[in-house]
């Protein structure tokens, strides 16, 4: 049995940098010579690997180790903010003293002595081996295999791209309220791009797959997780060696379950993120209770899922992640909070303070955002459309959260006709209004999947894991830009 | 003891040759950074560091081609270096051997030492984070007093970043060079009839000296959200399309995407095959030169240690070459052209250093005269370019065309085509090239394109 997450990552900072509770309580105490409401330290030990294969080899390999402290102190709305990759008393010493020039005045009070709590007690995410222990001999053979696999399955297939990419993250986070907390995240993914080319040479479509989550590695290894990924990538390539160019303008639009939810990562998730709403930034901002969705539309984010990519045991400040509502049966109920935002709109954190890494400073972010399952067949919403296109897969999307535009790329979708699946469709962009694009969601289907672990979400220059989900659903009058006038 | 960045990589290349490793190169990064926004009159954060990173390369030679692997680390003690040594060569053992993987045959850069590309300016180093914040404040006002519609902003906010780069490799190769980059961004958000526009500008620049006014650039970026106030959607059409400076560089970021002999040689490129063929209408020439003078991407030799240089791209239309490392050039066949980037955690790869679209001789203003119905298109958002078939299709916002002049602001719609068939159309380049990043543009106007928007 290994200890739970916490008391791991305790361990190892106090025998690795000689982090006692005494010595952090010491530097948050400097940190607090000056007027600060509060201050906190995140130490991080990253280490991560991963193998790329493509022409038939693995050509290389990589690893990493990351290593850092971050020192914050918040003042009103100010934050200072020094991080450095030596983790000694003296580097502690200075990010300290350039954390807190932010404040003006000398003389605040000392830190609460930290000590570890209850928090972060749970584990949504235990391994038994860290995946970037796992022999990289068997990361090489899994990509060989898949390689070999993705050319038995068509002759089309010209260049199969794979790689598997491990981490194991180690943190520990202190803070002026006393709170010290840890985690070990292990995070793992694999990628399988495709290239297939038509028989007569004259066209050629590439297609991405992925999956992973926080678990390990070797869940991954397993063919009965791979085979059904590679399958897809080479379904999706020679489909798009058939797609025809694809509609423009106004019409109705269904889009299939999982991945296609970062519609609402997109389209919602980040207007409702805290920071912007505190500045009153967001096309959201002062709407809660208001309705922003058609009835039926239930969303949320949930950090709590065992094992997904987005989930958290606590987030980048040390706060438990939580199930948050954000929009219960069409109507606007709350929005995602760091301490900072939440703090100055006198709430409660809600467990969506995130960093990228030790260099970065928390902002509030998404962590798996999906919608709750309606009643209806799938098959049923479908036929209910007379023309529209039916977008089952995305290659990525963005938003303007001011004016609310969010635009998304199709990588796999399809004409409809009559209630009937056409021809497939290359090149849909949908582009829409966040706020009132789910009061057009007509029809929710009853077949909810969250995405395969592979979502990214960039802010303000950082990244960070994250998951969507969706049930089929029916949005009339989107935006599509096609070429097809 | 913290040793010296040279030093570090001397250490690391000789721990590497003790490990086992046939040949190696190693690149340390170390830098000093500064980042500040002000929203409003108050200071938002203030962010201060100084990091060093290490990325070592095995490459171990056998009868078919030699196995590499790539480690990087931030602990830099040499206890762990050594470590770090012994477990790229381990690492690289279980890769296959690539015919094509190993140091480049090219000779290195040989004059890196007395070269003066402008990248920084001794008196910078002393300046103060206070005044940094100064030049914030100063954005911010001008941007929240251009106009009483701007209301709120996201901030101004400004960086200056001071690196050290060293790289080294076995083949004797050993060059160092300090790029400092400063930059100026402002934020502001408009409000008229209920609802908000955000827009931006900004400044960017080796010298603190060489960036734009604070207050300029505060007011540039008012007078763009102001514009966007009151935007609507289109009805779906196919018209004239112009790029702004701003929009026209994205398109050659995607050019510099399909001209990557890595995206050549994966056939992953619509440009693949297309050497020596006419690629762009006949007005459209792209030039790549890493040692421009004071140039965002200027440095004195590559991420392999070969010299920079200067490559024309696509000559009136015809793509002249490919943008290549050594190992892109043993792939596709010809020579490195200078273009290897790469950081401490990942292999040499390749990317533009400064790259540009030739100006024409007309202003913008003079282009949208010319054009009697089309959209002049000021952002894009989204991800629709497919570098494969050369699709597009991303989100747009900008202003509406009738008669030569700009009539309204348009938002909440798609521009599509195809980038072979953009390239081919294009019929009009500006003169106002600008430079906010290390692929630049000036205006140009896209023949035909279809615009998806209202019903």
């Amino acid at each position: 049995m290994k200890p739970p997450a916490q008391a791991s990552a305790l361990h190892f900072f106090r025998e690795h940098f000689g982090l006692d509770e005494q010595r952090l309580t010491a530097t948050l105490d400097s940190v607090l010579e000056r007027r600060i409401d509060y201050a906190d330290l995140f130490f991080e030990h990253t280490t991560q690997d991963s193998v790329v294969l493509e022409e038939g080899i693995v050509k290389s390999g990589d690893r990493h180790l990351e290593q850092g402290v971050g020192v914050r102190a918040q003042n009103g709305e100010r934050q200072g903010y020094a991080h450095s990759d030596d983790v000694t008393v003296e580097s502690l010493r200075v990010a300290a003293s350039t954390a807190r020039t932010i404040a003006r005045e000398a003389g605040g009070g000392g830190a609460l002595a930290v000590a570890a709590n209850a928090r972060g007690a749970r584990d949504l995410y235990p391994v038994a081996e860290a995946p970037t222990d796992v022999p990289v001999q068997r990361k090489v053979a899994l990509l060989e295999e898949i390689d070999r696999y993705a050319r038995r399955l068509d002759p089309r297939v010209k260049q199969v791209m794979a790689s598997c990419i491990a981490q194991h993250r180690q943190l520990l986070i202190a803070g002026s309220d006393g709170t010290l907390v840890g985690d070990v995240r292990p995070l793992v993914r694999l990628n399988v791009q495709v290239i297939a080319e038509s028989g007569d040479g004259a066209r050629r479509e590439a297609s991405y797959q992925g999956m992973g989550g926080r678990h390990a590695f070797d869940l991954l290894l397993e063919p009965e997780r791979w085979r059904p990924l590679v399958e897809e990538a080479v379904r999706i390539a020679a489909l798009n060696l058939e797609a025809e160019p694809c509609p423009a303008g106004a019409m109705t639009v269904v889009l299939g379950p999982g991945w296609p939810g970062i519609l609402l990562h997109e389209a919602i998730g980040h207007g409702l993120e805290g920071d912007f709403n505190r500045k009153k930034t967001s096309a959201f901002s002062d709407r809660l209770g208001e309705r922003v969705a058609a009835e039926g539309v239930t969303v949320v984010d949930d950090g709590t899922l065992p094992g997904r990519r987005g989930s958290l045991n606590v987030d980048d400040e040390g706060t438990e992640t939580q199930r948050n509502v954000l929009i219960e049966n069409g109507v606007l109920r709350g929005y995602l909070h760091d301490r900072l935002n939440a703090k100055l709109m006198n709430t409660a954190p809600t467990g969506n303070g995130r960093r990228e890494s030790y260099a970065h400073i928390p902002m509030p972010r998404m962590t798996n955002t999906f919608m709750l399952a309606g009643d209806d067949d799938p098959q049923d919403i479908l036929r209910s459309v007379e023309r529209g296109i039916y977008a089952v897969s995305f290659s990525g999307g963005q938003v303007d959260i001011t004016s609310g535009k969010f635009v998304f790329s199709a990588s796999e979708a399809y004409r409809i006709e009559n209630g009937r699946l056409g021809a497939p469709l290359k090149g849909a962009t949908l582009i829409g209004n966040g706020p009132d694009v789910l009061t057009r969601v007509s029809r929710i289907g009853n077949d909810l999947a969250l995405d395969r672990g592979v979502g990214t979400c960039g802010k303000d220059g950082q990244s960070v894991a994250v998951g969507v989900g969706l049930p089929t659903i029916r949005v009339d009058e989107l935006t599509v830009g096609g070429t097809q006038g | 003891m913290r040793r010296a960045p040279l030093e570090i990589v001397e250490h690391a290349l000789a721990c590497a040759r003790k490990a086992g490793a046939g040949a190696a190169d190693a690149l340390l990064i170390q830098g000093d950074t500064l980042e500040a926004r002000v929203r409003g009159e108050e200071i938002d954060f203030v962010k201060q560091a100084r990091e060093r990173v290490l990325g070592l390369r095995a490459l171990m030679p056998g009868d078919a081609g030699a196995r590499s692997a790539l480690t990087s680390t931030s602990d830099l003690t040499d206890a762990a270096v050594a470590r770090m040594a012994e477990e790229t060569v381990t690492l690289a053992r279980a890769t296959a051997e690539d015919p094509a993987a190993g140091l480049p045959e090219e000779p290195f850069a040989s004059d890196w030492q007395g070269l003066d590309l402008g990248l920084s300016a001794a008196e910078d180093r002393s300046v103060s984070a206070e005044a940094r914040i100064e030049d914030a404040r100063r954005a911010e006002a001008a941007a929240r007093q251009a106009d009483p519609r701007i209301v709120n902003s996201e901030g101004s906010q400004v960086s200056s970043d001071f690196a050290q780069v060293v790289y080294g490799n076995s083949a004797g190769f050993l060059g160092a060079y300090e790029t400092a980059s400063h930059a100026i961004f402002s934020e502001p958000i408009a409000r008229q009839d209920g609802s908000m526009q955000r827009d931006y500008w900004m400044s960017v620049a080796h010298r603190l000296a060489a960036l734009e006014d604070p207050a300029s650039v505060g007011r540039r970026a008012a007078a763009r959200a102001l514009r966007r106030l009151g935007a609507s959607p289109v009805p779906t059409c196919e018209v004239p399309v112009i790029f702004d400076p701003i929009t026209a560089a994205s398109l050659l970021r995607h050019l510099v995407a399909c001209v990557s002999g890595y995206a050549v040689y994966r056939q992953s490129s619509f440009l693949a095959g297309k050497l020596g063929e006419r690629v762009a209408s006949a007005c459209v020439s792209v030039i790549d030169d890493g040692r421009l003078p004071g140039g965002l991407g200027s440095r004195p030799f590559d991420g392999e240690g070969l010299p920079t240089r200067r490559n024309i791209v696509i000559e009136r239309g015809r793509l002249a070459t490919y943008l290549l490392d050594s190992y892109a050039a043993r792939k596709v066949g010809g020579r490195s052209t200078g273009n290897a980037v790469r950081s401490a955690g990942s292999p040499p790869s390749v990317g533009a250093t400064n790259l540009w679209l030739e100006p024409g001789e007309r202003s913008l203003e003079e282009i949208v005269a010319d054009t009697p119905r089309g959209l002049l298109v000021t952002e894009l958002i989204g991800m629709g370019f497919n570098p494969v078939t050369g699709d597009y299709s991303r989100g747009a916002a900008g202003l509406w065309i009738e008669a030569g002049a700009l009539t309204r602001p348009v938002e909440e719609i798609t521009i599509a085509g195809n980038l072979g068939d953009m390239l081919a159309d294009i019929d009009a380049i500006g003169s106002d090239l600008l430079w906010l990043s290390r692929v630049a543009a000036p205006s140009l106007r896209v023949a035909r394109m279809t615009v998806a928007g209202a019903a």
